[in-house]
This record gives structure tokens, sequence and C-alpha cells, in this order.
């Protein structure tokens, strides 16, 4: 590892639970459905964390637990069964059920999985019912995807066909590009799991090797090599190295000569870097904060310092694998802070010490930080836009470069200091 | 259990929070796990605040419930009372702490604090937001005011003084809260009458404890307010009002209800007709195609029934269904909409009102914003009238809904949509004009002008596929089409129905020219 200062930290967190992961995992599997049980409070989380999405039919719902379901659990078991029951009737084209467990439900303890497993064997075969936990008491925010997609893993047919397997969700379009990049490197079965309908699950075995896209999928990545798939070393794909070094390292698992590689990757890697020069020369030497809460905060500070010139202060995550994170902290620079776990008041003293350019923070967060004359990126941000691959980098940059770009356009007279 | 797409109120801790934020020198502990953050978001995105709400959550893990959770709790406690040096402290818990029975309030009350200390118990499995908001000024209220002495004190007469009132009820998140208190406050300082109190909103507990110095309290939010003007009015002796200022008419029955619990005489202004614009736009000749248009109303209970009143009384519509999601207020609402001939819709699934709006076919939907959205995907225009609260409810610009210019707000927000209403229908009629060919883009989207009638189009190919004598069906002609689509596309669909009905009832066929005007005679008739 690198002189990075690991640190921890505890006390009053100011994070997602894992149940937003929610609000993009319906987009992904457009045929699943994911029935959160849980109180009022989980259904407010969702419909404002997801906003707009809840006016179209929405994907998503909350089996509302009232006071008689706390009296007895085998009666919350069969409330549970009849709402399900009544939502299956309703949405007949539901393929996969996700039944999603909350704090409150983990904390009464309703067996989610005994009443997934029962419905089953009533459905027959109709719909999947299956479950995990995005409770706030077990998960932050990015957290519920690593669950969901282990819950999928039992499902996935058994396979001794050599391919490569993109795990966690990706824009549809930077998924098509990714794979596209693959198949003219001469990887010609490339899968992706989460896959675009729940049913259509890729097979998994020996030869399969995993890449992760996301870097927060710590018991997805342990079940698959469980499952007897090998998990690729590598940063993550967010930037023009950390892609070339992900795309390559898959690559080279895949025993593909070297020069065709490169042949293939640098005259992306020239048209990114030229299309990255704007934003670097607005980010270049601007002091950044990374707040607790997607678990994407190490990769993109390693973007942002060794591609754009960031000044990294502190680098906060809610929970440091420090396994598949390996790559990641190796690439930083010398002496940075990450801190995992959170005191959101101290944590806040320490922005307001260090007066950075910028914050990347969670929607709670942001406006008053601006309000203190801090410019801020949400970092919800992050797990909506298409923002991994080589031709990506620029965009990526541009989520940074524009809050900078607007103080500086509505404070002509007042541009932003890095003292 | 209750199956919930989506909500129109949050869960109790939420209506603490909207108090504990609109309030100044206050703090709320709340023992929640860290999901329960997301709540701030409501204040800082929505209300687009520049502060934090001043709560503190405990945000306790799975690991921490093995262990001593109470300990954590008082941590949590003594840090927040340490940083923020709250004059008054709020404590309480959210869904998942209530299951875990730390009692928290007691905890806090157990430490030693010379500040007052309020302990809220709401319970998150049988109530909702606004149910939480109202307990949790009412128990700020009493803990704060419960040694003041109720002993008799002078009259604003007696003590040759202005008369004074409290303003209660207004709150963050609250629909238009931030300028229905100027307005009100406006308001009175022209009759007279100062305001001594505002709260919750801008409220400290010093202001709470100066609530006893007022004549009266004006309760501008029954929902929120109205237990507390209740409880200042048995135990402090400070009548309140019930009328809320919305609209023209229930303005000037405030202001004189106000007059007379102040035995203050009634000035000739207040029934002067030019005090808000609604009364004269409503009456100009440009007014006239408002006459009986159909509006559907679904909102908190304060909106929804000063809607009806104002829709029914000022501008001369006419109610076709009127409901509330609070059923706190259901109590009120009933009566309002038998009153009007309805039976009024007391639900929380939005999905119960949508069907009743296209039950009702409206011309206009004042609603929420789930509402909003329901009436777009149906083509009907729609107004905000209510919470639940969308970043679009808090304008930049000065836009009450209380007392005479709100009024004017209400005037322009319900009958602009409806003009753009009438513009579809132009649009409609000359649609073959070559201005228009290119597509003209209605505001209403890809809809516009055609919802109504699609939704019926709708219903007539369900009837036509699952039923296999569709001989008693009449079928319409290529006239009678032609004639149909001549009528405005915000009637066109009752229309259609009316007259299938007539033709089955009369046995027709098919339907022309001539059975449309036979119909129209016929329900005229």
């Amino acid at each position: 590892m690198s002189g990075a200062t690991l640190l921890k930290e505890s006390g009053p967190k100011e994070v997602f639970c894992g149940l937003t992961s929610i609000v993009w995992l319906h987009r992904r599997m457009p045929d699943a459905f994911f029935l959160v049980v849980g109180s009022r409070t989980c259904a407010h989380l969702i419909q404002s964390a997801a906003g707009v999405m809840i006016f179209a039919e929405p994907r998503f719902g909350t089996a509302i637990l009232e006071e008689r379901d706390l009296a007895g659990l085998a009666d919350a078991h069969d409330e549970l069964n009849r709402v399900v029951k009544n939502l299956l009737a309703r949405r007949p084209e539901i393929k996969t059920l996700f039944l999603v467990g909350s704090c409150p439900s983990e904390v009464i303890k309703i067996d989610l999985s005994r009443v997934a497993e029962n419905l089953n064997i009533e459905l027959k075969g109709q719909v999947t019912v299956l479950n995990y936990s995005g409770s706030g008491i077990e998960t932050t925010f990015t957290q519920g995807e690593d669950g969901a997609l282990k819950a999928l893993i039992p499902l996935m047919p058994k396979s001794d066909q050599k391919k490569l397997l993109l795990v966690g969700t990706l824009a549809n379009a930077v998924e098509d590009r990714l794979i596209s990049i693959f198949n003219r490197l001469g990887i010609d079965k490339v899968e992706s799991f989460p896959p675009r309908q729940s049913t259509e699950l890729p097979s998994i075995g020996p030869e399969t090797k995993v890449l992760l896209t996301q870097p927060y999928l710590t018991d997805t990545a342990r079940e698959l090599k469980n499952k007897g798939a090998e998990i690729i070393d590598a940063p993550f794909p967010l930037g023009v190295t950390g892609s070339t070094l992900w795309i390559q390292a898959a690559a080279n698992s895949f025993g593909i000569d070297k020069s065709k590689v490169d042949s293939i990757l640098n005259p992306l890697i020239s048209r990114a870097k030229e299309a990255l020069a704007p934003h670097v020369e607005k980010l270049s030497g601007k002091k950044l904060f990374l707040l607790p809460e997607s678990q994407l905060e190490i990769p993109l500070a390693r973007f942002l310092s060794n591609e754009c010139g960031m000044e990294i202060v502190e680098i906060g995550t809610p929970y440091l694998n420090r396994d598949l994170m390996k790559a990641e902290i190796d690439l930083l620079p010398p002496d940075c802070r990450i801190v995992e776990g959170q005191h959101v008041e101290k944590q806040l003293d320490r922005v307001r010490d260090s007066s950075p350019d910028l914050v990347v923070c969670g929607m709670g967060l942001a406006n008053p930080l601006e309000a203190e004359g801090i410019s801020t990126k949400w970092s919800i941000e992050m797990v909506f836009s298409p923002i991994h691959g080589i031709d990506q980098a620029s965009d990526l940059a541009e989520l940074f470069s524009r809050p900078l770009r607007r103080h500086d356009i509505l404070n002509p007279t007042k541009t932003l200091t890095s003292n | 259990m209750e199956l919930t797409l989506w909500t129109y109120e949050g869960p109790p801790h939420i209506g603490a929070m909207r108090i504990a934020t609109s309030m100044k020198k206050l703090h709320y502990v709340l023992h929640a796990p860290q999901g329960d953050t997301y709540a701030d978001l409501l204040f800082t995105m929505i209300e687009r605040r520049g502060s934090r709400p001043p709560v503190t959550y405990t945000t306790f893990q799975a690991r921490d419930l093995g262990g001593d959770t109470a300990e954590l709790v008082k941590g949590h406690i003594k840090e927040a009372v340490d940083r923020f040096k709250p004059e008054t402290l709020l404590v309480g818990e959210s869904c998942t702490a209530e299951l875990i029975q730390d009692q928290p309030g007691s905890l806090a009350k157990g430490m030693g604090f010379d500040i007052p200390i309020v302990s809220l118990e709401l319970p998150a499995y049988s109530k909702k937001e606004n149910w939480g908001g109202s307990e949790t000024f009412y128990q700020i209220v009493r803990t704060l005011l419960k040694d003041h002495s109720n002993e008799s004190k002078d009259t604003w007469q007696e003590e040759k003084r202005r008369p004074r009132v409290n303003l209660l009820g207004p709150t963050l998140l609250g629909f238009r809260c931030r300028d229905d208190v100027l307005e009100i406050q406006k308001l009175l300082g022209q009759y007279g009458i100062d305001v001594n109190v505002v709260a919750p909103l801008g409220a400290s507990p010093a202001d709470i404890m100066r609530i006893p110095n007022a004549d009266v309290n004006v309760c501008l939010y029954p929902e929120i307010a109205e237990s507390t003007c209740i409880w200042l009015e048995r135990n402090l002796n400070i009548p309140f009002t019930k009328t809320v200022p919305l609209g023209v008419g229930a303005t000037q029955d405030f202001l004189k209800e106000l007059h007379e619990v102040l035995e203050m005489e009634i000035p000739q202004s207040v029934n002067e007709s030019n005090n808000s614009k609604l009364t004269w736009y409503s009456n100009s000749v440009d007014s006239n195609y408002l006459t009986g248009k159909r509006v559907f109303i679904f909102g908190d209970g304060t909106h929804a029934l000063a809607a009806a009143r104002i829709a029914n009384e000022e501008l001369g519509f006419k109610v076709v269904g009127l409901g509330t999601y609070s059923r706190e207020m259901a109590r009120k609402v009933r009566p309002a909409a038998k009153a009007l001939g309805l039976e009024a819709l007391i639900t929380n699934d939005y999905l119960e009102v949508e069907d009743a709006i296209k039950e009702t076919s409206p011309e206009l939907v004042l609603g929420t914003q789930m509402e909003r959205h329901s009436a777009k995907r149906l083509g009907i225009p729609c107004a905000v009238i209510s919470t639940p609260m969308h970043v679009q409810d808090v304008p930049a610009r000065y836009s009450p809904q209380m007392g005479w210019e709100g009024a004017n707000v209400i005037f322009d927000d319900w009958v602009h949509p409806l003009m753009m209403g009438l513009e579809e229908h132009l649009i409609g009629m000359f649609k073959h004009d070559f201005e228009f060919v290119d597509g003209h883009q209605s505001h209403l989207g890809h809809l516009g002008g055609k919802g109504t009638e699609n939704i019926n189009q709708g219903v007539k190919t369900t009837i036509s596929n699952d039923s296999t004598n569709t001989s008693s069906d009449p079928i319409w002609t290529h006239e009678g089409e032609r004639e149909l689509s001549k009528i405005p596309f915000f009637v066109r669909g009752k229309v259609r129905r009316n007259t299938e009905n007539y033709a089955r009832q009369a046995g027709c066929r098919e339907i022309n020219e001539e059975t449309l005007y036979d119909a129209k005679a016929h329900y005229k008739a």
C-alpha cells in the first residue's frame, strides 16, 4: 500500500441506507419489482430519494407495517403473503420479486427468506421471489445493490464456458460500449450481472472471470468466488487510467497480446485525454473533500487527483474493503487521508477548516454547504450518470468542473481561491 | 400491512422535524438509524434551506443492538447539547427505535440538564406526519407553559393598548406558510391588530413563553395548531379563531370573527369588494366561461375545504369531487362534501384519487403534486393547492394563499391552467390551419387536447374486447365521429359516454350527427 493514511471515525452519520439502491436497480431490471417490508419512513425515504421517478408506474413499493403486524410474527408473515399476492395480481408482468428487509423488519425479525421460500412453492415458478436486506442498521446506500446481486447468485446456472462477467449496474449505453471494446480485443463472450432482464441471469463457473465495475460489491464478489469464478484484480473503470488498467487487467487475464491491447486502447486514450484537457484546466490545483456515501469516493479521488490535478483534502467512505480497494489505494498520492465511517459534525468542522473548492456529499448536506460558499457535487449523481470507461472520462470530469464553472459565472469578481 | 407505492404524508417524526426546523434555539435528538437522515434533504432541497435541520440522529447500527443502546443515546444527547447549546431539547425516536424501547426522552430527563426537555412519543406505526407535527408543537407549548399562571389578565382595552394576537401553525414544508404569515401580518396591521408571536415558524422557546401575552390565538393551520389552540384556551383562557382566511369570503369571515372575539367594532372596509382583485376578475365578462366548470379537489384538510368554498362561491365552478388524505380532518371534510351533494373521498391511496378523477371527468383538478401528475396523464389542467411539498411549491416570488393577496394568487393559479385549457381547445379547432400543421406543442404534453377522449376510448376498447355480444353497443358513423370531434376536448369524453348511453336506451344501432343532438337535448331536458 502507498502512504495513504487510513482512519476510522464513528458518531452521527449522514448517509442513505441500502434501500436507496432500489432507485437504480429497478431501472436496470424492468421486469423486477422491489417490495420493501418496512415502515412509512421507508416509503417516504424512497419516494424522496427517487424524486420524479415515482410519478411513472413505479416498480417499487413498501408493505407498510402497522401496529397489528408488530403484535404477532405469524400474522405478519400471513399479511405479507396477502400483500404480495395482491401486488402480483395487479402486476402480472413482474418476473422477479425482491422482498427487501428494512430496519424495522430486521428488528422485529420478520423472516423474509421463509416468506420468499413459501411464496416460491405456492407460485410454482410464475414469479421468482428473493429477499435481501437494505436496512440502514446493516447497509449504506450502494450496499443495497450488493445485497440484491448476492440474492440472485444462487439462481445463476453453472457453466464451464470461458467468459468475462462484468459485475455491477452500469448505464446501458456504457455497458454496450465496454462490451464492444472487449469484443474488439478478442474477448467474445462478455456478459453482465445484473442482467437487463432479471430472468436472463448469466451462467457461472470456474472459467468465469469477473471484472467488477463498481467498488461496493463486497458480498457479491465473495459469493461469485465461492461459485468458482475468478475475480480479476484491477482498479475501477473511472477515468482514463482507471479504465485502461481495468480493461488491461481483463485482457491480461485472457492472455491477449499487449501490443494488440495497446493498438486498440491508445487511440481511445489520446482522444479521451484531449477531451479531458479543458476540465483539467478548471480542476487543477483545486481542493476536494469527499464525504462518505457511495463507496465510489476512493476511485473518484484517485481520478480527480491523478488525472485532473485536484488536491485531495480527505476521502470519506462509509465502508472500506481493503482487498477490493487495494489497487485503488496503491494509485493514490502519498499522504492521502482516508476516513472510514463518519462523525458528521466533526467532519463538517474539518470541511470548514480546510475551505475546499468542492465537496462531494449527499443531498441533505449540499445546500447548507453551498450557502456557506462551498461548491458541492451530489454523490448520488455518480450512480446515475454514465461515467465508466475511457470514453466517459471527460463526462465524469465535467460533473466536477461544472459547479466550479458555475461558481465563476455567478461570481465573476470573486474567483475561488485555494487557501 | 398496507401496500404503498407513494404516500402523501411521511411518518410522524417528520412532522416533529418540521416543527424543530421551523423554530430557533431548539435541538432535536432523534433516536434513529442512519437511513433516516434522508429527511434532511426535505428541508435543504425541497425547501432550499441554507442550513441543516437542528437534528442529531443517533444512527445506531445492528451491532449496537447487542450492546447498550441507551448509553449510545445518552452520548449523542450530551454531545448535541454541548455542541448546539439549545434553549430547549426535543427527544424522540423514529419507527425503528420505537421497537427497541430505549425511551430516550426519559434518559435525557435523567441527565441533569438545566434546559426544558420535551419528550416526544409519536407512534410511528399508526400515525403520520401532520399528526406528529401537531403533537410536537403541542408538547413544546405545554412543556414551556405548563407552570404559567392562568389568572385572568387585563384586556387590551383595560391596558389601553392595541390588541395582540399570535399566529399559530405555520411551519416549514407547509404550503406557502412563509408568505401567508407576511400577508396576515400585513392584513392585521391594517386593522390595528399587532402580532405578538408567530409559531412554530421562526419562534424560539423564549417566544413560546410570550404566547400568553396575546389576547387571541389565530389558528392558521388547524392540522398543526388546533390541539395547541384548544389547550391554550382551556388552560390559559386565550380564545382562538376557527376561520382560516383562505379566499375572499373566508378572509372576511376571519376578520369578523377576530373582531368579535377581540370585542372590536367590525369596520365597513372588511366587506368592500375591492379588497381582492379576485372578486372583480371573477365578475368580469372574461370569466363567464368559468361558469359551472367541473372541478375536482383533493389535498390536506385545510386547503381542500377552502378550495371547495372558493371554487363554489367565488369562482362559480361546480365542485364534482372533494377529498383529503388527512384522516384527522375527515370530520370536517365530510359535511362540506355533503353540502355540495358529494361524498368525501378520504384516502391515502393516490391511485384511488386518480380513479375518482377519471370517474368524475373534471375540467380542472385542484390537488397535490401527485394529482398534478395524474391530471397530466389524463390531459386535464391542474393547479396545486396543498402539500406534500415539491420544490415548485417554494416559489422565489411572494405568493401567499391567505388574505386578499392570497385570493389574487389563487385566482391566477387556478384560472391560468384553464385559460390554457381554452387555448388547447382553440388549437384543436384550428389544427388544420397552416400555422398549426407542424404539430403545435401543447403544454399538457402529447396528451394535450386529447386526454379525456383517450381515456374513454380506452374504456370503449375494453368493453368491446371482453364482450362477445357487441351487438348492443351502438356504432359511431363517420358523421357522428366528425361531429363529436368538434366538441371541446374536455367535455368530449362525457358527451361520447352520454350519447352512447342515450343511443342504447333509445335502441339506436348507429350514432350519427342527429343522435348526438338528440342525446344533447335529452340530457339538457
